[in-house]
């Protein structure tokens, strides 16, 4: 009880010692870790802003970036899961490829016919489609793994092969084009944005949402009189929160549609093309609004279901989980069932993008994917990760990737930067919890 | 400390003598001719054991003597080849360990069994967590349960945000000893409860073992060590190679001869033989 008054400075362990900085990370609950990826983050971003002679920190390739790492980072959400069971998933690029084939394929061949050209039908149908064979596979792989007892390594290897080859086998080896208006605006680009009225919608209802989200932590803590934090805290906490999502708005709000896409767009809603041109913005990119969407979904699933508190429980003590009487099997099965779905997710968004199906797409984002959970604080002995880690771990990645493009780099220098990336940042990550610890 | 705990207890034993356990009913649980075998080796044969309300059975026998696996078929943990398992009288269907959590039959694991990586609150409700309406985890309520029951268990433990990792082996130790205790379990296994830990804690351990028993919870208490058990239990239940050497009063056996029953299987006088009996 009277740990209440004593607020931010309850934890025995810590309190009288530490220095400042330490004190002001307890009081705000800032995670040090993610603090350390955004500080990695904005050192890449200026970097390549000055190696780039000022072309990196632009709103239209930070829009682009946003677009590019939403495919890996939606993966990268459920590779959080998987890798905290202590198991891997080496098959998605190759499900990723084989469902965006299958969703092609059906839109072409049989949904467009079937309800007619640009029917509502025909997305709801493709993407239910493909979200289903994503379950599927994911979940055949799963069963394989927890009741047949095949290593992940060695069941997601074979799956690697497996759906690349069926993807390859069903098209022939052709790329599919997509045909359906609707379903490319997953993909982004200007009819895939949601323009400059919306974002600011978006934005207000976030706020929203995170000032609520406080209020509500806040009262919980003192309905059961748990300590709370410091008032100050919580409003820098809310202002620093609510600060990222204005500037984010502001930024995809300031890439304007280039003059021709402009000039068609007025014409196409009836707009009079005043002096000096249009000025239409962007927005937010739809693939990235469903990235986002399910970076909220799935970190919701991690800490506020049951399902999420098992695949956690297993992750730090398999032994103990099997004996508190949870199903460890069916828990492991269903991980892989949702890694994927988040795939099939994954293929809607780069189909969306690419407007096509290809025997490539795909290829290598199981590493990248696995990078990104990594970078992101997943660690690969189990029980430890976050989903939110995972997103800007794959936002890191995709930066130094378009950030070396910008640059002219030649491919095989952008692999070796790459790799040699993800050594060093895992490296680092075990001396921080060799620290910790 | 220790020492004053211990005595206060062989006090305790001095005056009654006679052990005050009503065995006149349908034992709590009894455990019938129990076998399980791995890969050809039986580790347990032919095995019977039970345990009255509120009575404290100290299961004894050296290292892979196979009391662990028995206590462990009862936990739900293992699957026994063949045997029975009653329960207050009647027959009791144990696959898993979720089967015996139903029945009140409860466990602290010699490898305490905790997730290390989740907090001491998560723990306590692994497997059967507190949801609120909307089908969430209910975590304010949980820890606001784990307050309460470690509050009684560690009036000294304060900390609920970290995980189980970075505790204490005796904070880790009242962490797993809360979770059996939270949801009224009416049979306790102890295995090696105090193996772990220091003589004030070890005390700790005692005083709720004679707490619990007067709430009429039978307990096990499985040890390889004769010392740190003799003094809690009412009766020494003892195996060897899989097979129960014999069980008795503890009030009718030495130490000694209880050590003889260990490394020997020598029954004494005053204790009822079982199969592992060594025969003369």
């Amino acid at each position: 009880m009277s740990d209440v008054a004593s607020g931010g400075a309850v934890r025995p362990k810590t309190a009288g010692g530490g220095s400042g900085f330490k004190n002001f990370l307890r009081a705000t609950e800032i995670d040090t870790r993610m603090l350390g990826m955004v500080g990695a983050l904005l050192v890449i971003w200026v970097g390549f802003h000055i190696l780039s002679g000022g072309t990196f920190l632009t709103p239209r390739n930070l829009w682009n970036l946003s677009v590019q790492t939403a495919s890996v980072g939606v993966m990268a959400t459920g590779m959080v899961l998987v890798i905290v069971t202590r198991n891997i998933d080496l098959s998605v690029g190759s499900v990723l490829g084989v469902t965006g084939m299958i969703m092609a394929i059906a839109q072409t061949t049989w949904f467009t016919p079937m309800f007619g050209f640009d029917n509502p039908m025909v997305w709801i149908a493709t993407i239910g489609l493909g979200l289903l064979s994503g379950l599927a596979i994911g979940g055949l792989q799963g069963f394989v793994i927890a009741y047949m007892g095949v290593p992940s390594f060695i069941v997601t290897l074979g799956g690697l092969l497996v759906w690349r080859g069926a993807a390859w086998w069903v098209a022939s080896g052709r790329t599919i084009p997509i045909t359906d208006d609707t379903f490319k605006i997953l993909g982004g680009g200007s009819d895939g944005s949601i323009g400059a009225t919306w974002s600011w919608v978006i934005a207000i209802v976030a706020i929203a949402f995170l000032a609520l989200a406080a209020v509500n932590a806040r009262r919980q803590r003192k309905r059961f009189h748990f300590p709370v934090k410091p008032m100050w805290a919580e409003y820098l906490t809310f202002a620093l929160s609510a600060g990222a999502v204005v500037v984010a708005t502001l930024i995809v709000n300031a890439y304007l549609l280039p003059g021709p896409l402009a000039a068609r767009y007025a014409q196409a809603n009836g707009i009079a093309v005043p002096e000096g041109g249009l000025a239409i913005s962007f927005g937010y990119a739809v693939p990235v609004l469903l990235f986002i969407g399910v970076g909220i979904v799935m970190t919701f699933v991690a800490r506020r279901t049951r399902f999420g508190r098992y695949v956690f429980a297993i992750g730090g003590n398999p032994e103990a989980a099997e004996l508190a009487g949870i199903n460890t099997k069916r828990v492991t099965m269903m991980v892989f069932a949702l890694m994927g779905m988040l795939a099939a997710i994954a293929a809607a968004i780069s189909t969306a993008r690419l407007t096509s199906a290809t025997n490539a797409q795909g290829t290598l984002d199981e590493l990248y994917t696995i990078a990104a959970a990594v970078i992101g604080g997943t660690s690969l002995a189990g029980g430890a990760g976050t989903i939110a880690g995972a997103m800007l771990g794959a936002l890191v990645m995709q930066s130094l990737q378009s950030g070396m493009v910008l640059l002219g780099m030649d491919t095989p220098l952008q692999n070796i930067v790459v790799g040699a990336v993800l050594v060093v940042a895992v490296w680092l990550d075990t001396v921080y919890r060799k620290r910790a610890a | 400390m220790m020492s004053t705990t211990m005595d206060d207890i062989r006090d305790g034993g001095t005056t009654g003598h006679t052990d005050n356990i009503d065995r006149a009913g349908p034992p709590l649980v009894a455990m019938e001719d129990i076998s399980i075998s791995f890969g050809g080796i039986h580790a347990v044969d032919g095995a019977s054991l039970d345990l009255y309300p509120g009575e404290v059975v100290a299961l004894l026998g050296h290292n892979g003597a196979g009391k662990s696996t028995l206590i462990k078929i009862l936990s739900g943990a293992y699957k026994r080849d063949s045997g029975e398992i009653m329960v207050r009288g009647e027959r009791a269907t144990i696959s898993n360990p979720r089967d015996a959590k139903a029945y009140g039959i409860e466990t602290i694991y010699q490898t305490l069994a905790l997730a290390d990586n989740v907090d001491a609150a998560a723990n306590l409700f692994l497997g059967r967590e507190i949801m609120t309406p909307f089908g969430t985890l209910d975590d304010a309520a949980m820890e606001a349960e784990a307050r309460k029951v470690m509050g009684r268990l560690n009036p000294n433990f304060k900390r609920f945000k970290e995980p189980v990792r970075a505790l204490s082996g005796g904070q880790r130790q009242s962490v797993a000893i809360a979770r059996a205790i939270l949801f009224n379990a009416k049979i306790l296994i102890m295995d090696e409860p105090t193996a772990a830990l220091g003589p004030q804690e070890t005390a700790q351990v005692a005083d709720l073992i004679k707490e619990l028993k007067k709430e009429e919870i039978g307990i096990f208490l499985i040890s390889h060590d004769i010392h740190d058990v003799f003094d809690l239990s009412d009766r020494v239940v003892v195996m060897k190679n899989g097979q129960v050497v014999g069980s008795a009063k503890t009030s009718d056996v030495t130490k000694d001869e209880v050590l003889g029953m260990i490394i020997l299987g020598k029954c004494p006088a005053g204790a009822t033989p079982g199969p592992g009996a060594m025969k003369d």
